[in-house]
């Protein structure tokens, strides 16, 4: 009884314990600084919608292009033991294309919204695989080999804006980027759920959660018992690159406008610290993307929690890597090793004391 | 399989002692750098053919080549430190800001080593003591000094303080290497004091890593980690001192940087820690660790910049083409390295 309830603590609860404890600690600071930081009111925005507005729902809301690039960044890391720094990038890239097809003469149509999100769709698929072929065909690290679309990828698409920062306008774009009328919630937020249930379904009428770990677990193994390794690493990659035409369309309905410098910029960096706040090793394996997507979640409460604190948001970065390196400090093994031999200790004592006072009766 | 273990090792020996791959990689580099110089000269002609055009390209880099030494100790030990660039800016931002309140040059110094130490010390201490991912830790570091640059002042800073604005415009007057411009007046060819600092640098970590125990602990961790701590290596303090080192050089980075720039600026040194990456990785380091040297770096960072002055000598004005052909090399060199260490491991097998 006793075993099983270790395990079980181990495997399922033990890796959400980061995250979790995070959002908690966050939520009582709040609390204690100051609990009007939770009020949600409805409010009626210049569109004459009524909608929901609050911190918190500035904080889900906000969190989505991370939380959806999360999603991809998890299996990359997964399945190669790696992570792709291009996807900020790539995210300019994809907007790019769809602020092109947009501007491509004539009206702007629900149709060609739909063309224009499956064309960037389409070249950033395109670009993640060709990550995904350095990586799986090349055995190059895949830091290393989506080096190269960071280096280059920002700048590919200010040649695809044509060196400018084009604006696009229409009601279509507002309702993607903010609200739909009478839905009061924000529609990314509607956006991620949709996303977390594709992946959901996905993982469960297929066999790739299994394949993708066992391929980050040992390729050469999980190559002699009949997977494809190369395959499933270039379709990990060309998830990401789904979720990453996504986000960058979302970006740009937020805004209204492409710009190439400033769209999802160091996004990159909060994709990977999503992946290990959510209790995923960074060296390929088992993984839950619960657990990245809610550490996303906790990186945007973070955020604006000091912008609420009144912190310039210049300098948020400061306070952000403190309680980054206090919170990955919680979570090194060496200081769970030592926790878990202090509560052995302390459970240890118990059952002594018991067995005393057995024997004395 | 130990007798067929020792054959081989004869027959090698009879023939003749192979490269290592890291010899290998290194050669490639230097010889594509020497032909895409030759090449240019030849194409381009102008500025390539005066040796100032080298000196320029050594005083704009010289604070990146010492953080790429720093860099490729981590990378060859199989860490990384995406922390180096910020910790420049840090540094120059907060030597810019003493020196201006009546600090003097050699304190400035002092506080450049410290800021750099300190982030060594702490971020070593934090990946190889508590075992915590490296590239999460300094991540943090990098959002750390980014941010407390913008907290010690968000405006662009100016030196003014006379003792360093002499030493900024000091410069190395080297006159036979100088040209003869168009009106008759000799030109000499200039170097800054930061070039000798990089120098020094890169001669003394190559005296490190060749020649002593440390610097062969470094490739031996960074090859194989069990076996490295069954030879009885002390892997968690030589990953611990990759760090350091690593630390200290972009303090002396920050250092070089303000006298080449004389100014602090919170976008200082922006995007150093991804050029030095590729720097070291042209140069033939590998991320996996145990490959690597700093010559390489050095002219793999050289290589970088070869690229940038060729595209703006060819005329491709339009701003991004820089990067995009800097991208296609970088590709290039990956796919190189990829190629030919996948052929050696074959060739290794087979025989």
């Amino acid at each position: 009884m006793k075993k099983k309830e270790r395990k079980l603590f181990g495997n399922g609860l033990g890796q959400l314990a980061i995250p979790i404890i995070a959002i908690c600690v966050l939520v009582i600071f709040n609390l204690i600084r100051d609990p009007s930081f939770f009020s949600i009111e409805l409010l009626q925005n210049s569109d004459g919608n009524i909608v929901l507005s609050g911190n918190l729902i500035s904080v889900i809301n906000g969190a989505s292009e991370l939380a959806i690039l999360a999603i991809g960044m998890t299996l990359v890391t997964a399945a190669c033991g790696g992570q792709d720094i291009s996807v900020g990038a790539a995210a300019a890239i994809a907007g790019s294309t769809f602020v092109k097809v947009l501007k491509s003469g004539g009206q702007i149509t629900g149709f060609k919204v739909l063309l224009a999100f499956l064309l960037a769709c389409l070249v950033a698929v395109i670009f993640a695989s060709f990550n995904g072929t350095l990586v799986a065909v090349f055995k190059i690290q895949p830091m290393i080999a989506t080096l190269i679309l960071y280096t280059c990828g920002r700048s590919i698409a200010y040649w695809i804006n044509g060196g400018a920062t084009p604006t696009v306008e229409s009601p279509i774009l507002t309702a993607i980027g903010g609200f739909i009328p009478w839905i009061p919630v924000p529609t990314p937020i509607l956006i991620v759920l949709v996303m977390a249930v594709i992946i959901k379904v996905f993982f469960r009428f297929t066999s790739i959660e299994l394949f993708t770990q066992s391929v980050g677990i040992n390729g050469s193994a999980a190559r002699l018992n009949g997977l494809n390794s190369t395959f499933i690493k270039i379709l990990s990659f060309m998830i990401l690159g789904v979720c990453v035409a996504v986000s960058g369309c979302i970006g740009v309905s937020r805004l209204g406008l492409i710009n190439h410098e400033t769209l999802l910029l160091d996004i990159e960096m909060d994709a990977i610290l999503a992946v290990a706040i959510g209790g995923n090793s960074l060296g390929g394996g088992r993984f839950k993307i619960s657990g990245s997507i809610m550490g996303a979640y906790v990186i945007q409460m973070l955020t604006i929690t000091l912008w609420a604190m009144k912190v310039p948001s210049t300098n948020v970065k400061a306070y952000k890597a403190i309680v980054i390196v206090l919170l990955v400090v919680a979570g090194s093994p060496v200081v769970k090793k030592w926790f878990e031999k202090t509560v052995s200790r302390f459970k240890n004592r118990k059952p002594e004391v018991a067995a005393k006072g057995a024997g004395e009766s | 399989m130990k007798k067929n273990g020792n054959d081989k090792v004869i027959k090698a020996k009879v023939k003749r002692e192979p490269l290592t791959e890291t010899q290998l990689l290194m050669t490639i580099t230097i010889c594509i750098f020497v032909v895409m110089y030759v090449l240019a000269m030849i194409v381009f002609e102008g500025g390539f053919l005066h040796a100032q055009q080298i000196f320029d390209m050594l005083n704009d880099n010289a604070s990146l080549i010492i953080v790429s030494c720093g860099l490729t100790i981590v990378m060859i030990g199989g860490g990384i430190d995406i922390s180096v660039g910020a910790v420049t800016s840090l540094v120059v931002m907060s030597c810019v800001l003493y020196l201006n309140n009546g600090g003097n040059i050699f304190v400035a110094v002092l506080l450049a080593l410290g800021i750099g130490l300190a982030f060594g010390l702490i971020q070593g201490a934090l990946i190889s003591y508590l075992e915590i991912q490296p590239f999460i830790v300094t991540l943090a570091g990098l959002f750390f000094a980014r941010g407390f640059t913008t907290i010690l002042s968000i405006n662009p800073q100016k030196v003014a303080q006379p003792a360093f604005v002499k030493l900024l415009d000091f410069r190395f007057e080297i006159g036979w290497l100088g040209y003869t411009a168009k009106n008759g007046t000799k030109i000499p060819a200039t170097m800054e004091i930061g070039v000798i600092v990089a120098f020094v640098c890169v001669a003394a970590i190559f005296v490190l890593l060749q020649f002593t125990r440390l610097g062969r602990n470094f490739y031996a961790i960074g090859g194989n980690q069990t076996s490295a701590l069954m030879l009885g290596i002390n892997v968690k303090m030589t990953r611990f001192l990759s760090y350091v080192i690593s630390g200290l050089l972009s303090g002396i980075s920050g250092f070089v940087l303000m006298l080449h720039t004389g100014a602090g600026n919170a976008t200082n040194a922006a995007g150093m820690e991804m050029n030095a990456i590729a720097s070291s990785i042209i140069g033939g380091t590998l991320l996996t660790g145990g490959v690597g040297n700093v010559i390489g770096t050095f002219f793999g960072g050289m290589t970088l910049n070869t690229i940038k002055k060729i595209v703006v000598a060819s005329g491709l004005n339009d701003p991004w083409w820089q990067s995009i052909t800097t991208g296609g090399m970088l590709c290039f060199f990956i796919l190189l390295q990829s190629i030919v260490l996948g052929r050696r491991a074959r060739k290794k097998q087979k025989n």
